[in-house]
């Protein structure tokens, strides 16, 4: 395939030790790297979002809540497994622990708000978010006290045999991310926009006194949206030990990566939060090798951005000004 | 026939007797007024009916039910709702859509099926759903002749016509009684004029109604039975031509003549 004469810059190659390759197939290759972590990103950035939509509130202890979610996953799908190399019980075995997954965090979600948050409501407003804290640490030193420091590997459930579509490698697993990430946030979308609760979650974060008054329970409302939150924390944080490992520490960087890419897309706001987590993931692959920062340095990319959005757009790309009222 | 009355109910902040062992009783299908000088206690009062507060003591019976300590949304669900001293919109959604919130819970309800059911549902009836919602609450926009106004966005409306709509919101919900907090404040004699005559027809609707309010031109033409407050504390009750001339209320509004004597 030809290019444009300005698409094959070849000017330098992370691959092959300076040969000359195709500059275009590697930025779709950064791209699609990207999109992966960035729809990874997206499902626990709306957890951020939506919690903050309703509480005004930054629940810290999120990006923990995807490491339990991760734990329980690699658990149940190893206990499922047990020596079956089965091909088909293999994908079965991964989306039953997905669900169990789900399932428990969501509890946990829920438990969270209940005993850390909600007596709270009515507090100053940095006291749950010190609360929040609190709980971060409980759950990330609990989990290296029951599960050890050790980070352990999520097996793939296939053979991740890579595909090469004009010379962009894609691996399957990737595309699982994809695929599973989409479901969850059409599914959500859905939830929010046509269901009765959905409506009732979207006056909340309006107002939350009147809302009651039009006789919505706020506190099931608040309670559900930690619950949803966390379920997709729990998938996020599955998907997200394909490529990261597990291990207790794992949902402080990408818990505040995730939360980033909320105040890009607008926090508090669902598909700003999707945006956002897409757009995060793909500036920080792509990023990296265009303004030749090192590997290692990668992370200040998301926290650069995160400046500039606060300097430029603070209300993020979705988020709505505050108009001045004329 | 009473729709609503509170038993010795109590509310103490602190060391303050904000209500007082106050014994009102609403008359079903009339409108009653609370009337009383600044600080009596009668938004504390509307916020203990409400549920938007618990009282300290005493009951509140509801058509024969005691509701005392309910939350504010269950208490809505049951037929009461209220409007705000302090004008409480959904500013950010346009007007009509304040009005479709108020119909919230009043569609799409079945009590005989789960939970579940109803969700799975309301996914499928969702566009027809809020089809129906939307021209009821277009209905409600003209009995308030709002609907000009339908796609404006509440915070934008002037003053009156918000109060207006927050009434219209609240009588969406097809409450039997209607708690009004200071509906003409703020308003000029056009604008209260206007709902004067809103709150007529409001009754015309068999919506019984309970309206505290300071203007006592607008109290005296409308209300059918008055109740007043003072410190807490109910000091009269009566028809307007009662009150108007009972001496414990002149009184607490001009304070005693002995007093002002000296």
């Amino acid at each position: 395939m030809t290019l444009p004469a300005d698409l094959c810059l070849n000017e330098f190659n992370p691959y092959n030790g300076g040969t000359p390759v195709n500059t275009f197939t590697v930025y779709m290759q950064y791209i699609i790297n990207g999109l992966t972590l960035g729809s990874i990103y997206a499902l626990i950035a709306l957890g951020y979002t939506m919690v903050y939509g309703i509480l005004k509130f930054i629940n810290f202890a999120h990006g923990d809540v995807l490491m339990v979610g991760a734990y329980i996953g690699l658990l149940t799908y190893q206990a499922l497994l047990g020596d079956s190399t089965s091909a088909s019980w293999m994908m079965l075995a991964f989306l039953i622990a997905l669900v169990v997954s789900a399932l428990l965090c969501a509890l946990l979600g829920m438990f969270i708000e209940r005993v850390a948050y909600k007596p709270l409501r009515n507090a100053n407003r940095l006291a749950p978010l010190l609360s929040a804290i609190g709980v971060s640490f409980i759950l990330s030193n609990g989990a290296a006290w029951v599960f050890g420091t050790q980070s352990r590997r999520f097996p793939y459930p296939f053979a991740n045999n890579p595909i090469s579509i004009l010379g962009v490698t894609i691996t399957p697993h990737q595309i699982l991310i994809v695929i599973v990430a989409v479901v969850m946030m059409v599914a959500l979308t859905f939830f929010v926009n046509r269901t009765r609760m959905g409506k009732a979650m979207r006056a909340t974060s309006l107002d939350q006194g009147t809302s009651e008054l039009m006789g919505i329970n706020v506190n099931r409302v608040i309670s559900l949206t930690f619950a949803i939150g966390s379920a997709l924390a729990a998938v996020g944080g599955i998907l997200a030990s394909f490529d990261f490992r597990v291990y207790p520490s794992m949902g402080t960087m990408t818990g505040l990566k995730a939360f980033v890419a909320a105040v890009i897309g607008g926090i508090g706001n669902i598909s700003g939060a999707m945006l956002g987590g897409v757009l995060l993931g793909i500036l920080e692959s792509v990023g990296a090798p265009l303004l030749h920062i090192p590997n290692a340095m990668k992370d200040t990319i998301a926290f650069a951005v995160l400046i500039i959005i606060l300097l430029v757009k603070p209300d993020g790309i979705l988020g709505k000004n505050e108009k001045e009222k004329v | 026939m009473r729709i609503l009355e509170t038993e010795h109910l109590s509310r103490i902040f602190g060391g303050v007797v904000a209500v007082n062992d106050v014994n009102f009783q609403v008359e079903k299908g009339l409108v009653n007024g609370l009337i009383g000088p600044n600080g009596a206690g009668k938004t504390t009062l509307f916020n203990q009916i409400t549920g938007m507060d618990k009282p300290t003591k005493g009951r509140i019976i509801f058509n024969d039910q005691d509701i005392t300590g309910l939350p504010a949304w269950k208490i809505s669900r049951l037929g009461i709702a209220r409007t705000f001293q302090n004008i409480r919109l959904y500013k950010d959604l346009t007007v009509v859509e304040n009005v479709m919130t108020g119909l919230h819970f009043t569609v799409g309800r079945d009590p005989f099926k789960g939970r579940f059911a109803q969700a799975f549902k309301s996914y499928f009836t969702a566009g027809s759903e809020n089809k129906d919602v939307y021209l009821q609450a277009m209905e409600w926009l003209e009995f308030f002749s709002l609907e000009d106004s339908a796609q404006e966005l509440a915070g934008s409306l002037p003053y009156g016509k918000q109060r207006e709509l927050e009434i219209a919101r609240a009588l969406a919900a097809k409450p039997s009684l209607l708690f009004l907090d200071e509906p003409a404040a703020g308003m000029n004699p056009a604008e209260t004029e206007h709902l004067m005559d809103t709150v007529n027809r409001i009754r015309d609707l068999g919506v019984t109604i309970v309206l505290i309010e300071h203007d006592m031109k607008l109290v005296m033409n409308i209300c059918d039975q008055i109740t007043v407050l003072s410190f807490g504390q109910k000091i009269a009750q009566g028809t307007p031509e009662e009150i108007k001339n009972d001496s414990t209320v002149i009184e607490a509004y001009l304070g005693a003549p002995d007093e002002e004597e000296e």
